[in-house]
């Protein structure tokens, strides 16, 4: 049989990288498709000439064993071929419908046909399980249902390729099974579906067969029956990836972090944060499970100072820091590597070493009295960089110039290169590579090691359950119950995170192995 | 998943305090006014004082004749005060579910205050000032349409002054020469929609700073009509008597009792203006140009990564809103005085993009406030007119006033208006 896609040779030379080098990809008909590599290693490229925003340099695309030619999304929607953005493509005032209709609006007359859109949008929902009200603003709709509504604009065009970049980096674990779900019922309606990931797990879960592309090349392809996290981390990285973190058990210390009935207000000044209770000691990884929008965001940044507590106290090592400065907060000895690490961990225009002194340039021997030392700044940016391995031509590089995994560890340089007590760590594998993600675990088990206490927070359960010596489960803003790491199953942290109590967690889900032992002897 | 069914909490009832402030604070402001209209307007004026307000325009025409307002002064100004402390005392006490349009309601109420007490003793033509504001609010109001079709598309034009003042010049010297205003009127709209381009391929291909660029394009303005002034207009008064539009009544519209008068017997050129607005609103929000449109002035990659060509529609946006520009021009000099004067546009081109921002970058918005900002030149003329002894505030505060009204309305009122979220954001593709 003709595969649906067969892209052949493609090639794409970006100034001072090579893209894509002669890269093969065969598609058939409805099946699932997976796309795994590093970040950098050419995806996005390579789906980026499918869907024709960039031209390739050298290679043919057959679509049904037919050449053809793609130089435009129009070009890519005719034939057949639809992808789902990982920023979604979406124009937030805008409806449901006009978004769906943009490009491609039935017009009655000069007058825009908005009921006959809305009509084909509910269809479409009913007929795949995508539900979505037509007439809402997707301003007002929730990351999940927007990736719905994108998936109905590829359907809306009639696609039977449909292109998804890594749809699951922004959903919550129970939104990536409903996503699946989907993408499962529209295999089997014959849609020929390429899932890009860096995600192993749910490569493994998902797709039929898999493609593995490092540094611009094919690695390999393989059916993922019979496929393991291990063989397939190792073609994507090259090397052998430790995928579950080795530690000891933890020597704890004193208490390092007390928090006593916080309250605090989100954005919106509703509560985000009721009420809660912790305490972090040295020498142990606190990890904060929960499903996002629970609280955490809010709760860290009234920790550091980011936002004001309305009522309740901080206390670090026994000082009260309640609403203290952020910068009284760092000189307290907190390290915070922040949940958006553009938009709160770095000044993205700057050049590596100033980003790597923003939390310290005040003082010696960054500042020499009004002006900064230079040569000071640059010093130490070449040390850390080459401490803590990141990848750039030079210090002067602005950090917008690195990928993900890079400025995570610029980040990551800055907080850990000064003495700490305490490091908040807030979803710091987010977006990033098994590589990167085994560095920077490294890197926490080593400070808990050194005695730091160690506040973790992270959408990923495998990461809490992998990392958390204890885990605190936060829900509507309260922590529901904090328990010993080893004591409870991923299935009864997933219980919590949905607003079960400890007990009901305890009964209805699969025991944990500690627990099975003890039942044993 | 969010917290919002906690707010009995106390930190609840933060959020809660500070909403009930809030509603003070706009009670406050009411009652503030109340005293404002006893203290400075129903003191200030004797018992047996009388305001009349003339509703027939002052040319002889076919109208049907209103008989004119006759109210008493100290009354009608105490009823008002009254009325407005009522509404300041239920702001405080309940508080109005939507109080923005009780704002603009005491506002008017005071406004009003304001004139019964200007004509205490006197008359006023208040069709006069009305028929003045539709003409003061034409320019501004070709302004904000102006900027409403560059800025839905994503491109900031600060450049409308310039555009109208180029317009203004072009459209006297080829209505002089050709004999016809139209022709004025069609070269006004060339030159501003040459400037449009200028603009557009600055802003767009460039990707230069949108602001500069349209600074660029006033500075460059302003230099070229004034030397073309001195130098060839003021040596040959014929190339600068291109005539006037002379008012044109629409038969049936233009007999409705007030309404007819001021917008129904107006210069061909408002008619456009008003064509213009009822356009660009149908255009944006009920045909596929409009959808495309307002998508690339939000998110220029959503509508690209759907086949929409966002310069495409930027260019032709831009130079459209160019050519709006410079009919507006054309009303300065072809559409009231007939002749050409430096820098004769005054700054109305920015009080048009104030009155789009106020308008919430929507034409028929942007009209309304237009319309207030005409009101106030209105209110200042006729204020001038009725002389020191009747308002006792010098003329130059007076001429203040509309410059005075855009700052307090763009700070006050206002407040946060969303842009289109890519506006002023040059697009680079891939």
């Amino acid at each position: 049989m003709t595969p649906v896609l067969d892209l052949r040779n493609i090639t794409k030379q970006f100034p001072g990288v090579l893209a894509n080098d002669h890269i093969n990809l065969t598609l058939e008909e409805g099946e699932i498709h997976a796309l795994l590599g590093e970040n950098g290693a050419g995806k996005s490229t390579l789906m980026n000439i499918l869907y024709g925003l960039y031209n390739p340099d050298e290679g043919e695309i057959h679509i049904r064993g037919q050449r053809t030619q793609i130089s435009g999304p129009t070009d890519a929607i005719r034939q057949g071929i639809g992808m789902v953005h990982q920023h979604f493509m979406l124009v937030p005032v805008l409806t449901v419908t006009e978004n769906v209709m943009l490009g491609e609006e039935p017009t009655k007359g000069a007058i825009l046909d908005r009921k006959l859109v809305a009509e084909r949008i509910r269809e479409l929902s009913r007929r795949h399980g995508l539900e979505v009200d037509p007439d809402a603003r997707v301003e007002n709709l929730s990351v999940g249902v927007r990736q719905r509504v994108e998936i109905i604009k590829v359907l809306y065009r009639k696609a039977n390729i449909l292109i998804l970049d890594e749809p699951t980096a922004v959903l919550t674990p129970q939104e990536a099974d409903d996503l699946f779900e989907i993408l499962r019922s529209l295999r089997k309606q014959g849609v020929s579906i390429i899932f890009i990931s860096h995600k192993l797990r749910e490569v493994l879960e998902l797709a039929d067969r898999v493609t593995v592309i490092r540094r611009g090349r094919v690695i390999g392809e393989t059916k993922t029956a019979g496929a393991s996290q291990a063989t397939l981390a190792e073609m994507m990285v090259g090397r052998q990836v430790a995928l579950t973190v080795s530690k000891h058990a933890a020597t704890v210390g004193d208490a390092i972090v007390q928090v006593n009935n916080l309250k605090v207000l989100d954005n919106r000044l509703q509560i985000a944060v009721n009420g809660a209770d912790l305490e972090v000691r040295a020498g142990e990884i606190m990890g904060i499970a929960g499903v996002q929008g629970n609280g955490q965001t809010e709760l860290i940044e009234a920790i550091t100072g980011l936002r004001t507590v309305q009522q309740g106290s901080v206390k670090l090592a026994g000082q009260d820091v309640t609403n203290a400065s952020p910068r009284r907060v760092t000189e307290c000895g907190v390290g915070h590597i922040p949940e958006d690490r553009q938009e709160d961990g770095l000044v993205l225009s700057f050049p590596i070493y100033d980003n790597l002194i923003i939390n310290s340039y005040y003082r010696q021997p960054y500042a020499k009295g009004l002006v900064v030392n230079q040569k000071a700044i640059e010093g130490q940016a070449g040390a850390l960089i080459e401490k803590f391995d990141i990848r750039t031509p030079g210090a002067e590089v602005p950090v917008s110039n690195l990928s993900g995994g890079n400025q995570q560890k610029v980040i990551i340089a800055r907080e850990l290169n000064r003495p700490l007590k305490l490091l908040i760590a807030n979803q710091p594998t987010r977006g990033l590579d098994v590589g990167s993600i085994e560095f920077i675990h490294k890197q926490l088990v080593e400070k808990r090691d050194d005695g730091v206490a160690v506040l973790l927070v992270s959408a990923e359960l495998d990461e809490i359950m992998g990392l958390a010596d204890r885990i605190a489960v936060m829900f509507k803003g309260k922590f529901t119950a904090i328990v010993d790491a080893k004591t409870v199953s991923k299935e009864q942290v997933g219980l919590m995170m949905a607003g079960n109590t400890l007990e009901e967690a305890l009964a209805n889900a699969p025991r944990s192995a500690v627990q099975q032992q003890e039942i044993i002897t | 998943m969010t917290a919002t069914t906690l707010s009995s909490t106390a930190a609840g009832s933060y959020a809660a305090r500070r909403e009930r402030r809030k509603i003070i604070g706009y009670g406050i402001f009411f009652l503030l006014m109340a005293l404002a209209i006893y203290l400075f307007f129903v003191r200030n004026s004797a018992a047996d004082m009388i305001s009349t307000f003339v509703l027939n325009p002052t040319t002889k025409e076919k109208v049907i004749k209103l008989s004119n307002w006759v109210l008493p002064t100290r009354s009608t100004l105490l009823f008002l005060a009254v009325v407005t402390t009522a509404l300041g005392l239920y702001q405080v006490a309940r508080g109005f579910k939507r109080v923005v349009p009780v704002l603009g309601l005491v506002s008017l109420l005071f406004v009003f205050a304001f004139l019964v007490w200007a004509v205490r003793g006197k008359s006023i033509n208040l069709l006069g000032i009305f028929i003045f504001t539709v003409s003061a609010a034409t320019p501004i109001a070709f302004g904000a349409m102006s900027g409403v079709m560059c800025e839905r598309s994503g491109v900031v034009n600060i450049a409308i002054e310039g555009m109208m003042l180029t317009g203004a010049m072009m459209a006297v010297i080829f209505a002089s020469i050709t004999g016809s205003l139209w022709m004025g009127l069609v070269a006004a709209m060339i030159a501003s929609g040459i400037l449009g381009v200028f603009l557009a391929i600055m802003a767009i291909h460039f990707r230069v700073d949108q602001i500069i660029a349209g600074t660029a394009i006033n500075i460059f303005a302003l230099g070229i009509t004034s030397f073309i002034s001195q130098r060839f207009l003021q040596p040959n008064p014929a190339l600068n008597s291109g005539g006037v539009f002379s008012k044109v009544a629409i038969p049936g519209l233009s007999q409705i009792p007030i309404i007819g008068p001021t917008f129904f017997n107006q210069t061909p050129i408002v008619y456009i203006l008003f064509i213009i607005i009822i356009a660009i609103h149908f255009m944006l929000f009920y045909t596929r140009w409009g959808l495309r449109t307002r998508a690339v002035g939000e998110h220029p990659k959503a509508a690209d990564t759907l086949g929409v060509n966002v310069f495409k529609v930027r260019y032709i946006n831009v130079i459209i809103g160019g050519m709006i520009a410079g009919v507006g021009g054309a009303y300065f000099t072809i559409g009231s005085v007939g002749r050409f004067d430096e820098a004769i546009t005054a700054g109305k081109g920015f009080i048009g993009l104030a009155a789009m921002i106020f308008g919430r970058w929507s034409p028929i918005g942007s009209y309304g406030a237009s319309l207030i900002f005409g009101f106030s030149d209105a209110l200042q003329a006729r204020l001038q007119v009725l002389g020191k002894s009747q308002v006792p505030i010098p003329s130059e505060w007076l001429l203040i006033l509309p410059y005075l009204v855009t700052m307090v309305v763009l700070a006050g009122v206002v407040g946060r208006t969303v842009a289109p979220a890519a506006d002023g954001k040059p697009y680079v593709k891939g």
